[in-house]
């Protein structure tokens, strides 16, 4: 009987060939913290006096989600992070870098990695086939200090995604549609593996996006073949070695499958509070907003820029409405610079936060006052993500997100989008 | 393992992380800061009102959302003695355990918990009784090495007793 992609990275790293529902002991390949979990390792750590690394090179503490530090203490947290990572010869991703998946993404993630993380959205490298998962910070501690943790083998439950999206549709809107068919807890414990031939052309950028949201169904790990665009992406990052073919057997035995044909999937949002309240931009349009976000680990890529710049150019944020872009990475904020999209966002009104988390998870940079609404293109839209219990917070795509922050209520991309066609 | 019982207090489902200790207030881990902001996006006076030995009763995929580890903390601190849910979310339900705060599932139970109720829960034993409705529910017993994880207080101190216990004898 053949193996589900869970199954044989996780076969491969233990030696032996094992089964959903065991309990191994993996070797850790990438273990990484950011600055709201990775002090509470670091003390985890020095409680019991382990304060050592079981592989520098490969643990990573990252600072992006109080970058730069808005307040005292959590400066001090970065001290902390500082002297760990100075002690113990890991490594430090400090302020200004960008998020931490994806700085992942572009410098760790390979296909066949076991890649543990203390933030919920380590399950973004699954589009790179590693497999990848976020954990508690006792948890990443021990992984860090013994380079092995225990994993319970998850079920599968397959995606198949078929046929070509429509203009103005992308794989944030097939995230969000799937994880409101699922639901907040549809895939609790298990791996999401997506698969079809949607998957096969679609670019890495995209992948990321839905690998990264498959916790929000709950998921332990959002998997993604490797393939031809999977070997151009490390290729373009300068890891050619890292490549390796690697996907499911044929004959795996899935818990589910679950077939989604996209050709004629709409724009999605998730409406507040919670990221499985999604419905079509059609039912939303004419909302009014205060705040757009476009950036994160979900949608803060170069391409994810590029879409944006090209919604916005020759316009301008509408009167009263805060449009704030954080490039994802240092990477991909230099080679939006390069391209002029930076300046065409700029022109526009928008504002650029450095490379990092911004105000996806509220503690600096864009809290929303009492009663104001937000359209994020990050991945969670819970009550108080953004710092303020009295907010409301949408999320969609960063053509939703452009389209939107030009009218000040929530918009269809397409309009814009067909309109620019037929200039 | 000691028997635990208190007075319930009950939450519906999907309880996030950040209604459990939202991210404005993770400027600290220390674990009595935490505590004064316990579920505080779910109901704001909940810190306040809760008192020593209270158990949270939940709805499903209790935990949801950022793995921040300072959510079981703070509930912890609180003096919560226990979170009985129809089910936890993944890395909740990792985490409680690590830093030694006793979890259960029990979707029986948490269907006909009212607040206010009073109800004991027998780890070793996987029981939940509603004493003001005296009922028993059936709930997964804790394996025995979770429940030596949680008794030494979490994951860290367990392993600590462990090092101790082994520069001991070596």
């Amino acid at each position: 009987m053949g193996l589900t992609l869970a199954e044989k990275i996780l076969s491969q790293r233990v030696g032996h060939t094992v089964k959903a529902g065991q309990i191994v002991i993996a070797p850790v390949d990438v273990a990484l913290t950011q600055d709201g979990t990775g002090p509470l390792a670091v003390r985890q750590l020095q409680k019991i006096g382990l304060e050592k690394v079981a592989n520098p090179d490969n643990t990573i503490l990252y600072i992006d989600h109080a970058a730069p530090s808005p307040r005292r203490e959590l400066s001090n947290d970065h001290v902390l992070l500082r002297e760990f990572a100075h002690k113990t010869g890991c490594r430090l991703s400090d302020v200004g870098a960008g998020v931490c998946h994806q700085l992942i993404a572009e410098n760790y993630g390979a296909p066949g990695r076991v890649i543990i993380g203390a933030d919920s959205h380590t399950c973004t490298a699954g589009a790179l086939a590693a497999f990848a998962t976020g954990m508690g910070s006792t948890d990443v501690a021990m992984g860090m200090a013994l380079g092995k943790t225990w994993f319970r083998v998850p079920e599968s439950i397959q995606v198949r995604i078929t046929g070509k999206l429509p203009v103005g549709v992308y794989a944030k809107d097939i995230i969000l549609y799937l994880i409101g068919m699922l639901g907040a807890d549809g895939a609790t414990y298990k791996a999401l593996e997506f698969t079809g031939d949607a998957i096969a052309t679609m670019p890495m950028a995209e992948r990321l996006t839905l690998s990264n949201m498959a916790v929000e169904a709950g998921a332990k790990v959002g998997l993604i073949a490797s393939d031809t665009v999977t070997k151009a992406y490390l290729e373009e990052q300068g890891r050619s070695g890292d490549y390796k073919p690697l996907s499911a057997d044929e004959d795996a035995q899935y818990q589910k499958t679950m077939e989604l044909d996209v050709s004629s999937l709409e724009p999605i949002l998730a409406a507040p509070h919670t990221v499985d309240n999604t419905h079509t931009v059609s039912d939303l349009v004419g909302t009014p907003i205060d705040q757009v976000f476009i950036g994160s680990c979900t949608n803060g890529r170069l391409e994810d820029l590029a879409i944006v710049a090209d919604i916005m150019k020759g316009g301008h944020v509408a009167p009263g409405v805060r449009c704030i872009v954080v490039p994802a990475s240092r990477q991909v904020f230099v080679a939006a610079l390069q391209k002029g999209y930076i300046e065409t966002l700029v022109e526009a009104g928008a504002i650029i936060l450095a490379p990092g988390c911004g105000p996806c998870v509220g503690v600096h940079e864009g809290i929303l006052g009492d009663g104001e609404v937000s359209l994020n293109t990050s991945n969670r839209n819970f009550q108080g993500r953004l710092g303020n219990p009295q907010a409301f917070i949408y999320l969609g795509s960063p053509a939703v997100a452009a389209a939107s922050a030009l009218t000040g209520v929530i918009t269809d991309p397409r309009e814009v989008l067909n309109h620019a066609a037929g200039r | 393992m000691r028997q635990l019982k208190g007075k319930i207090w009950v939450f519906g489902d999907d309880i996030d992380t950040d209604a459990i200790i939202p991210a404005r207030h993770l400027n600290t881990s220390v674990p009595r800061e935490l505590a004064l902001h316990c579920m505080e996006d779910a109901d704001p006076t909940f810190a306040e009102k809760v008192g020593e030995g209270d158990i949270i009763v939940a709805g499903s995929n209790f935990g949801c959302g950022s793995s921040r580890e300072h959510a079981p903390i703070a509930i912890k601190a609180a003096k919560v003695a226990c979170v009985i849910a129809e089910s936890f979310a993944r890395i909740f339900y990792r985490n409680a355990i690590n830093i030694g705060l006793p979890i259960l599932e029990c979707p029986e139970a948490v269907r006909e918990a009212k607040e206010g109720h009073e109800v004991a829960v027998d780890l070793a034993r996987g029981l939940v009784s509603n004493v003001t409705l005296q009922r028993t529910y059936n709930a997964v017993a804790f394996p025995e090495f979770m429940q030596a994880i949680i008794g030494a207080g979490g994951l860290i101190d367990f392993v600590k007793e462990g090092l101790e216990e082994g520069s001991r004898h070596g």
